[in-house]
């Protein structure tokens, strides 16, 4: 249906002469500028350690970011919308890498929910970093972390999302280790560095794969190329599953989730930010981005491993005591759910419960900072050394904190899938996806089974939390209670915010059918390109009369390709291409249509029974106590202590992964030692005898030779003297005696 | 007696007593002196072949250049005797071995 053309448009010339794309490089470059102004001056310059300049930053760069939205995204009201601006950045011969700015309805919406959540976080930390020592430095490498953000968002080139790719790895190593003075926070802060780096390997195999065989990076050239048959069957499989294996790395999934939940060191400010709504979220954005070169293999492979992390991480958060730790691994389940949603090819919906997800998600990690503030100031007064974020030592905060229990409920609410909230919709749609998807290939039934049971438990944990939290009796003692207070409004005023937009109304005015929102019309799923491929195939009886519509394809890779203009603004509208192409969207299993509607209704019955019955439980062992948590610890056993230990994998990887780095290292350093040290040694020990040898031989051999011949020389030359008496007398005789042999000589 | 062999024998006896002095003798005035008597029979051979072979006096003044020679030569040598003796205190040839290897 829209495959994005570009159509090189008439305006080839190196000026942005469209509002939008000066615009998006403001807000771009705003947060790099007062990042560059507070770390070098913040400290000492500038009064309040230069907070005002990342705040006026960000939050200009969200007023922009607004206006951009209204004006083309609701403006516009056109789900194919796509205008991008480029220029030559790098020559290689006759390659040009050219890299700019994308706008569609993706980006620009992915650019209001960062620069939203961003400022309402920059506004929170003024009251929660306050008489921080590094104040000054939390505000910079906000910025920087919002620089690299919002380019890994607008950004149109693999290359280019890679590089703010790292510079969002790096920010969030920078942010969970501020506090580094604390082992656990720098150890947390390398181990989310590394974890990600095993990622982006795989992410940069696959941008190389992409390259080789595309010879471009631009996103949509490399849709268009897959589109054209350019990459295809394994090799796209390959790629498309190294590509994800970014994602897995920065979105915290499976294998690779150990360093979110230790991410929780950071600052609460920064939970909220990077490791809830917008970094972790990058992932995700990337497998949307990509969705369209997305084989029916990787999507599945896609789906399982969120499907999984959804269920298993929903299972550790049931456990867990300290509140951002069961937030953390709420976070890891709900970008499971994302992921899975994007590998059942509801992409719409994984794409819909990132945007909710960022909302209601910092809503709840900025409500626990404020919990966990007044927690610290209760603690500190009864001179308590208890932890501050340990939910057991938390109840009956609602009557302290009346604004950060509403918004807080608010968000759980939403998280948990009542109707009503923006959650639900997302979620819901997102089962329906998975649950469509069992539809049409019965034999993955576990996609739904992990969905839905990620759902029941997250009704249970969100609600245990907020009974644990919020109700029944301070458990501190009523010393400290008399320290509780509600938070200063510029840490409420985020949260108000957050908490309204965790209600359905933003986003369709039907709560329960997304799909007729505004949300839903403006980002319809994209043709899998190798689809749209299969279909032009099929139906290539006589490729002229179908070539129109690869044909252009080409014709405008080709022109993007031999453009020599150092930028261009490229602006079209994809054209409405026939419905026998989306007839095969479902992949050739014929109703798609009806099995969707089916689904969702069926999924959106059971996910409402499901959460009830989740809020259900929670409410009756942690408020009305007629299930006693204690006794169904020891019944489940072994699986409550896996829950507890989070499964063992730190252990797993402790022992296997690090052990066994550790124990290479240990035998290349004994075979460093014994073993290379050993051979330098042997052949200095034969130099050494050598050189002995050769010693000997040249004092006694060589010198012999030379004192043989100075003995012999001096053998003549004592001799010789005897003649040289130096008396003349005697050489007047020789002289004489000679004469005589000379004469008698002669006469003879 | 006037013959010239008789005059070859008597210079050929005073040289072969010049060059035992010189050869034998450890003073060096005697040597000398033994040198003089070798350029004394050089001289008189140099006068008696004038005499009997032809009329002119080149033989003449060959003795009398050696006659002056000796007398230049005495003088330096007796100089540089004077001299080894100053520095060794010794008039002996033996001891004057400065230029021994």
């Amino acid at each position: 249906m829209y495959l994005r053309q570009f159509a090189v448009g008439a305006l080839e010339n190196s000026n942005i002469d469209n509002i939008m794309f000066q615009l998006a490089i403001y807000i771009l470059l705003a947060p790099l500028v007062a990042f560059t102004i507070n770390i070098f001056w913040g400290k000492r310059y500038l009064p309040r350690g230069g907070d005002w300049i990342s705040i006026t930053a960000i939050w200009s760069g969200c007023a922009f970011a607004l206006y951009m939205f209204f004006t083309k995204v609701l403006g516009n009201y056109d789900p194919n919308y796509f205008q991008s601006w480029q220029f030559d950045w790098i020559r290689w011969g006759d390659y040009q890498l050219r890299i700019g700015i994308a706008l569609d309805n993706v980006s620009l919406i992915m650019l209001v929910v960062v620069t939203l959540v961003s400022s309402l976080i920059h506004l929170y930390s003024t009251a929660y970093m306050k008489g921080d020592p590094k104040y000054h430095r939390f505000f910079a490498f906000l910025s920087f972390f919002s620089f690299s953000m919002i380019g890994l968002v607008l950004a149109d080139n693999l290359l280019i999302i890679f590089c703010f790719w790292e510079l969002v790895g790096l920010s969030s190593y920078f942010l969970i280790g501020f506090w580094h003075e604390k082992d656990s926070a720098a150890n947390a802060a390398k181990k989310a560095f590394v974890a990600n780096r095993i990622g982006d390997v795989g992410m940069l195999i696959g941008i190389l794969l992409v390259f080789t065989a595309m010879g471009t990076l631009n996103v949509t050239e490399v849709i268009a190329g897959v589109a054209a048959g350019k990459m295809g069957g394994m090799a796209l499989t390959i790629a498309g599953l190294c590509l994800f294996c970014g994602a897995i790395g920065k979105s915290a999934q499976f294998p690779l989730h150990v360093w979110l939940p230790d991410a929780m060191e950071g600052p609460t400010p920064v939970s909220a930010l990077i490791h809830a709504a917008t970094m972790v979220a990058a992932g995700v954005y990337l497998v949307v981005r990509i969705f369209a070169i997305l084989t029916p293999e990787a999507s599945l492979v896609i789906a399982y491993i969120g499907g999984f992390t959804a269920l298993f991480a929903a299972t550790i958060a049931v456990a867990q005591y300290d509140i951002k730790r069961v937030l953390a691994y709420s976070t890891l389940s709900q970008l499971g759910y994302m992921v899975m949603a994007l590998g059942v090819g509801s992409y719409t919906a994984g794409f819909f419960h990132l945007v909710t997800h960022a909302m209601f998600k910092a809503c709840l990690f900025l409500g626990s900072g404020s919990v966990i503030h007044a927690m610290h100031g209760a603690l500190h007064h009864i001179h308590s050394h208890d932890d501050a974020q340990d939910m057991r030592f938390m109840g009956g905060l609602k009557k302290y904190m009346p604004v950060t229990f509403i918004t807080f409920l608010i968000a759980t609410v939403s998280l948990s899938g009542v109707p009503l909230t923006s959650g639900f919709m997302s979620k819901d749609a997102i089962l329906g996806g998975s649950l469509a998807y069992f539809m049409m290939h019965p034999q993955h039934w576990l996609l739904p089974v992990f969905g839905f049971g990620a759902a029941i438990l997250t009704a249970f944990y969100m609600f245990r939390l907020v009974y644990m939290t919020f109700f029944g009796e301070f458990k501190s003692g009523p010393e400290a209670a008399t320290a509780l207070h509600e938070s200063p409004r510029a840490m409420t005023i985020p949260l108000i915010v957050l908490g309204a937009l965790s209600i359905f109304v933003f986003y369709s005015f039907n709560p329960f059918n997304p799909a007729s929102g505004w949300f839903s019309t403006l980002n319809p799923q994209p043709d899998r390109a190798y689809e749209q491929l299969q279909a032009v195939a099929a139906h290539d009886t006589h490729a002229e009369a179908k070539s129109h519509d690869s044909h252009s394809k080409h014709e405008a890779v080709e022109k993007a390709e031999h453009n020599d203009s150092h930028g261009t603004v490229v602006e079209s509208h994809g054209e409405e291409h026939g419905e026998e192409v989306h007839a095969t969207d479902a992949g050739g299993h014929g109703g798609g249509h009806d099995v969707h509607h089916t689904a969702h209704l069926i999924a959106m019955v059971i996910s409402i029974i499901l959460a009830t019955l989740g809020i259900l439980i929670a409410t009756m062992g942690y408020y009305w106590h007629k299930i006693d948590p204690n006794v169904w610890k020891k019944r489940l056993g072994p699986v409550y202590l896996g829950m507890y230990h989070k499964w063992w994998w730190d252990e797993i990887y402790e022992y296997t992964f690090i052990g066994g780095t550790k124990l290479t290292a240990n035998i290349l350093a004994w075979f460093d030692g014994a073993v290379i040290d050993g051979l330098v040694n042997f052949v200095a020990t034969i130099g050494r005898f050598v050189s002995v040898v050769h010693g000997w031989f040249d004092l006694y051999v060589v010198d012999g030779l030379v004192n043989l011949t100075a003995w012999i020389v001096g053998i003549f030359g004592r001799f010789t003297r005897l003649f040289q008496g130096g008396q003349i007398q005697r050489y007047v005789l020789y002289t004489i005696a000679l004469v005589a042999v000379f004469i008698i000589l002669k006469v003879l | 007696m006037h013959c010239l062999d008789s005059y070859l024998f008597v210079s050929a006896a005073m040289f072969v007593l010049g060059l035992l002095a010189v050869v034998t003798r450890k003073n060096a005035v005697s040597i000398l002196m033994g040198i003089e008597l070798m350029l004394n029979a050089g001289a008189l051979n140099f006068v008696a072949f004038s005499r009997f072979s032809t009329a002119n006096l080149d033989g003449h003044v060959a003795a009398l250049f050696i006659l002056i020679i000796a007398a230049a030569e005495a003088a330096v040598a007796l100089a540089i005797f004077l001299n080894l003796y100053r520095l060794k205190a010794t008039s002996e040839v033996d001891k004057a071995n400065l230029l021994r290897g």
